[in-house]
């Protein structure tokens, strides 16, 4: 399962969080602080699984963008590693080559966007056209206004 | 920030040049959330942060609770109040407003207003029911947006008791035409269920049909519930499993539309998620699994791509064949797969190799075996978590006999992480397996020696940690208490104060009415402490001494009283104490503790050993088990060599060690074109890339060189001639870790093993210790006249410099006579040397006494390099003078004319002996000769006789009884299997007659025959055995060997082979 899906810039500053079980809003600066130091400081040929408390964090970089994903020990974390990319390349599709301003001047899309892919810690669809499908509805209905 | 995005948002406003009216998805750098945002990206300090965060909260208060506001500036102060959470700052002041938003905004804002509620309040918040009419209302929308929104919303958040008011309309969804409609219904039923089974159970029949939905979408949205009601009850869906098996067929069959593939592989999250379903439907089922191999299978077959993905739904599929009904030829094809994995140089896939192998081998152990050097590899891997899982492997596979060993890695482990919830997984663990194996607990200071500084800190976080299980608490406590009075037992010089700590801790975390054994454990160790410390401690003693007044255990309460009588009358304290040296340096006698022992002792626990004892134990245990072969025998060897000089005294010194096979010898090969020993067949055990890069490790006879010449003897200076021994330090590693293997994969793979020997019973040590007992002095009577072919690799021209850097080994120098006069030539000998691969290779040298050297007197003969063979050879002892031997060949032209190190083999009956000549082929007289080995075998040699032969070969009949046997061979890890020609002769049975032959010709020694089985056991000269297990089969003889040392079986077959041809 999926606990927490976070984006973070390289000077480890949140881009975007999304947690899928309840941690309270005072103790998440920390934690994710914690997380990003965890996979900041790792290099390039270590593995992308790390063990962060009792889960595991997947993470996987994009230029100075990281995504990181806290997961259960019974989750396959190659899949969750590639689901990242799936992320990526459905932003990549719905902004163009998806930039870290992309995702800070429409943090709300990128919301949607994930809450088509990710609903209680699971993966609920990967199908890039039907991601997107609502969104587009959305942005169509504000174009007709 | 970086100057990159300084720029890039210096550009926003012409990019971005529409205004708060622009369209979706553009923003004005100059409207309040452009702002916020290029305030965030400037930030430099936390401080900075929670000044501007502090500022946009009350904006947004301010904003908020205008009534001008309208909802599209509330949908902007919603994305500005996402932004404050996110960085941690509570943003109460909106959450009404985001309910608000999603009921009254048009359906942009609605859809912002509902993410806003997703993203700001938790399941149990009470606001979520001011949510209730807004969905009840969008669902009954005739705009699908809204629908769908509204589903979204429910599907992620909502309250449990209000699921009825909406669940028919939710249910009705569930036949919408839209798919996307359809599919969001399945999913909020999906959530419904999770928060609320009992609401949900009347439409399972529901499921059913969402699961047989044409959309493909749709379906896969019902896995997840089926997931879900399969995992819990896997009964009642087994009629399912033909569709699941159906689908997955399907999926795999690419039958899915083309949009579903991920990188050409099709619904790959859709077939992990199908593989899961199918795992909890096939566990401990042969008839459901049945159903599902062949489709397992085909998924196994089609998931070739190279691509992560595909490797994720390998993992996926190798596990749930692991987990459903075993089929043997399918496990078979996991496996495999698995192998590709765990060899992948990608890390990632490395990563999952192992921790599929976690499954793999708990199905069978025997599987791990041929990954095992990769295995040794991750174990030492620079990356914390391939480690972490490589522990989690072995785990899995610990036996009576690799426990200790893993065990140690743990602690190892333990030793360098800093991750407190691996170190209670593992310290856990580690207390599992003492349960599981009593005689580490027996040795818990073993354990302790491994805790050093950290490791107590650890233990106390996990103590306070505790666990959720009782037991597992209550077991892992007293395990900690128990080590800790052995530690305190055990170093008793200065005993940190965090130990005593720890102990007060565990006592009053653990109340004493709870258990009773865990106080009468703690107690003796205050007592202890309290012996330490008596002056520092004693108002936490006094403290003590007052609980336990009131304890039911009357042992408890004896001890409470006389602690408190010692600690109250000081003139008795000083007694009773100083009357045992406590309190000037430690009582190392405990005697005092004696109640504790004795108490200890009739409950099972080993008795205490001293810690030279014990020391001496592990030294050898860790000897044995783990260092480097040619490291591990010193203490036999020096113990035979110094027997056999008593009886030799007079006879010319041998020095004789096993030689062996160097690396770098190929070199020589290359010049030569010489002849090799017929090692053709050997396997290559540990073959893996990376070794087999290396050049196999093929003895070669070095190319006849021509001797150096030899100057006629003189008697007036003697130089030693030494023995040479070469090993490139490559192999040495290697060495560690195939003996690091064969001790961590002892016993696993042993459970086909045949009827022959009894199961194990005790530790390895044991027997590992058996072999140099015995025959370290039956020297001579028994003759080999096994195979002595000989691995004396030397590196050509490296032996006398350029090694001298080689190795980082410890070298000893040994002067040898005379102080020096043309200074200080050393031959050397770098890296211990790797294990013989033939039978019977022993090197003896006659080391150089006063009266009959080797070395020449230099006036006698100046020609440098012209070397006739004869001069030298004539040195040979004379016991070796009438044995066939081989041509003398140099060593080591080297740099240095005037040293030439040269050797030739001698074939004795019972052992190949290497002579190395040192001569001195200068005009001036040498009166020094250093020489340097750094075998540690010939460091004890040389110390200790320098003057005298010295022979260590030994025979190789190992003489070992039925039951030792067993146990050896569970220890060995390296075997072959081969079918031998029978021989028949005479009365006597062909199996009878076919041990004899081999007996008679190789020397090996017929440990038992019983009916057709018979098992032989021989060892090498140098003491590692080999076993033999030999069972008539048709008209050939099958015989299985094994040995610690990966190259004898197929040497030793080898020869087996030639003499029954012979026979």
């Amino acid at each position: 399962m999926i606990k927490f899906l976070l984006m973070v810039n390289k000077q480890g500053q949140t881009r975007l969080s999304k947690y899928y079980e309840k941690v309270d809003i005072g103790k998440r600066p920390a934690l994710e602080a914690d997380v990003v130091k965890g996979c900041l400081s790792r290099k390039k040929e270590q593995c992308s699984f790390v063990e962060y408390k009792d889960f595991k964090l997947v993470y996987r970089q994009y230029a100075a963008l990281f995504i990181v994903v806290g997961i259960s020990d019974t989750e396959n974390e190659l899949s969750i590693y590639e689901l990242v990319h799936n992320f990526v390349e459905v932003l990549d599709k719905y902004f163009g080559h998806v930039s870290e301003l992309d995702i800070m001047f429409n943090l709300d899309k990128v919301h949607i966007i994930l809450d088509e892919m990710i609903q209680n810690g699971h993966i609920v669809e990967t199908n890039r056209n039907r991601i997107l499908a609502p969104l587009l509805a959305l942005d169509k209905m504000a174009e007709a206004h | 920030m970086s100057d990159v995005v300084e720029k890039t948002l210096s550009a926003l406003p012409s990019l971005l040049s529409l205004d708060s009216n622009a369209g979706a998805g553009k923003l004005s750098s100059t409207s309040k959330l452009g702002n916020l945002i290029r305030g965030i990206t400037e930030l430099t300090s936390k401080h900075d942060e929670e000044k501007l965060i502090k500022k946009e909260l009350a904006a947004i208060k301010e904003q908020v609770a205008s009534p001008n506001t309208t909802m599209r500036q509330m949908k902007e102060i919603m994305v500005r109040a996402i932004y404050c959470e996110m960085l941690g700052y509570q943003a109460s002041v909106s959450y009404i407003h985001a309910i608000k938003l999603a009921q009254q905004g048009s359906v942009l804002e609605k859809r912002l207003g509902y993410l806003a509620v997703s993203l700001f309040l938790n399941e149990s918040d009470e606001f979520l029911l001011l949510l209730v009419n807004t969905v009840l209302k969008d669902l009954q929308s005739t705009n699908l947006n809204e629908v769908c929104m509204a589903l979204t919303a429910v599907s992620q958040m909502f309250p449990k008791d209000m699921i009825p008011a909406i669940l028919p309309i939710v249910e009705e969804k569930l036949t919408h035409p839209k798919e996307v409609i359809r599919r969001k219904a399945v999913l909020a039923l999906y959530k419904f269920y999770l928060i609320a089974p009992n609401q949900v159970q009347h439409i399972h029949s529901k499921f059913r049909k969402a699961l047989c939905d044409k959309d493909p979408g749709v379906m896969t949205a019902s896995l997840h519930i089926y997931l879900q009601l399969v995992k819990e009850s896997p009964e009642s869906y087994k009629d399912l499993t033909v569709s699941f098996v159906t689908i997955l067929r399907q999926v795999v069959g690419g039958k899915l539309p083309m949009d579903f593939n991920y990188h050409s592989v099709p619904a790959p999250w859709l077939q992990i998620q199908l593989l899961r379903i199918l795992a909890y439907l096939g566990k401990e089922d042969q008839g459901t699994s049945e159903m599902m191999y062949d489709v397992l299978e085909e998924s196994l077959r089609r998931a070739e791509m190279n691509h992560n993905i595909t490797y994720a739904i390998l993992y996926e599929c190798v596990k749930s064949i692991y987990t459903v009904y075993p089929k043997a030829e399918l496990l078979e094809k996991a496996a495999k797969c698995i192998g590709n994995f765990v060899l992948s140089p990608k890390i990632n896939l490395k990563y999952l190799g192992l921790k599929a192998l976690t499954y793999v081998v708990a199905q069978d152990p025997n599987l791990a075996l041929p990954h095992q050097m990769t295995i040794i590899e991750c174990l030492d891997h620079s990356d914390i978590i391939i480690k972490r899982a490589t522990l989690e492997l072995l785990f899995r596979i610990t036996n009576a006999q690799n426990v200790t060993v893993i065990v140690e890695k743990m602690l190892e482990f333990l030793r360098q992480s800093s991750n407190d919830y691996s170190t209670v997984d593992l310290v856990g663990k580690v207390a599992e397996l003492a349960e599981k194996y009593p005689f580490i607990k027996q040795d818990p200071l073993n354990l302790c020696n491994g805790m050093q500084p950290d490791i107590p800190n650890n233990f106390l976080r996990l103590l306070a940690e505790g666990f959720d299980s009782v037991e597992e608490d209550r077991q892992l406590r007293l395990f900690a208490v128990d080590s800790y009075v052995l530690l305190l037992q055990g170093e008793t010089a200065s005993l940190p104060q965090c130990f005593l700590q720890v102990i007060s801790w565990v006592r009053t975390k653990v109340p004493i009415g709870l258990f009773p054994e865990l106080s009468r454990y703690i107690f003796p160790s205050i007592l202890l402490i309290f012996s330490y410390y008596i002056f520092s401690y004693y108002d936490v003693v006094l403290m003590f001494s007052f609980e336990y007044f009131g304890s039911l255990d009357t042992v408890l309460r004896q001890r409470a009283h006389e602690l408190m009588i010692l600690s109250q009358d000081a003139g008795l304290r000083g007694r009773v104490l100083s009357a045992e040296g406590r309190l000037e340096h430690v009582d190392s006698s405990l005697s005092f503790l004696d109640g504790h022992v004795s108490e200890a002792l009739a409950a099972g626990a080993a008795p205490y050993k001293p810690p030279h004892q014990r020391q001496e134990e592990l030294a050898h245990e860790k000897a044995l088990s783990l260092e480097p072969y040619g490291l591990s025998l010193p203490v036999s060897l020096s113990t035979c060599s110094i027997t056999d000089r008593l009886t030799d005294r007079q006879s010319p010194t041998r020095l004789s060690i096993s030689s062996s096979v160097s690396g770098n010898s190929t070199e020589l090969s290359l010049k030569g074109g010489s002849t090799t020993l017929k090692l053709d067949g050997v396997k290559r055990v540990w073959g893996k890339e990376g070794y087999l890069v290396q050049q196999p490790k093929e003895v070669v006879e070095e190319t006849p060189l021509p001797p150096t010449e030899l100057p006629s003897p003189l008697g007036s200076f003697q130089s030693p001639v030494s023995q040479t021994q070469t090993a490139s330090p490559g192999p040495e590693p290697d060495q560690e870790r195939q003996q690091l293997a064969s001790s961590l994969f002892v016993g696993v793979g042993t459970h086909h093993s045949v009827c022959l020997m009894g199961r194990t019973e005790a530790a390895p040590q044991r027997f590992r210790r058996k072999p140099k007992g015995t025959g370290s002095s039956s020297g001579t009577s028994e003759h080999s006249s096994n195979s002595s072919h000989s691995s004396s690799g030397t590196a050509a021209g490296n032996t006398l410099d350029s090694t001298t850097a080689a190795t980082g080994q410890q070298i000893s120098q040994h002067a040898l006579g005379h102080p020096p006069v043309n200074g200080n030539p050393i031959v050397e000998t770098p890296g211990p040397l790797p294990p013989v691969r033939d039978g019977g290779v022993a090197a003896e040298i006659p080391t150089g006494h006063t009266d009959s050297g080797t070395l020449a007197d230099p006036n006698e003969d100046p020609v440098p390099v012209r070397p006739r063979d004869l001069p030298l050879i004539s040195h040979l002892p004379a016991e070796l003078s009438g044995l066939a031997r081989s041509k003398l060949t140099t060593l080591c032209p080297g740099p240095d004319p005037g040293l030439a190190l040269s050797s030739c083999r001698v074939y004795k009956e019972d052992a190949l002996v290497l002579v190395v000549f040192v001569s001195n082929n200068s005009d001036s007289t040498l009166h020094r000769v250093a020489l340097r080995f750094t075998s540690k075998q010939l460091e004890v040699l040389f110390q200790t006789n320098t003057t005298f032969p010295i022979r260590f070969s030994e025979n190789l009949p190992l003489t070992v009884s039925t039951g030792e046997y067993g146990k050896m061979w569970l220890s060995f890890s390296h075997d072959v299997k081969q079918n031998l020609r029978l021989i028949t002769a005479g009365d006597q049975s062909p199996l009878t007659a076919t041990l004899d032959t081999l007996r008679d010709r190789l020397h090996l020694h017929v440990v038992d025959i019983i009916g057709s089985e018979g098992i032989v056991a021989c060892r090498l000269l140098r003491g590692q055995p080999c076993l033999l297990h030999c069972r008539v089969h048709a008209d050939s003889l099958a015989v299985w060997l094994r040995s610690p040392i990966p190259e004898f079986p197929d040497s030793l077959l080898y020869h087996c082979q030639k003499a029954l041809a012979e026979a």
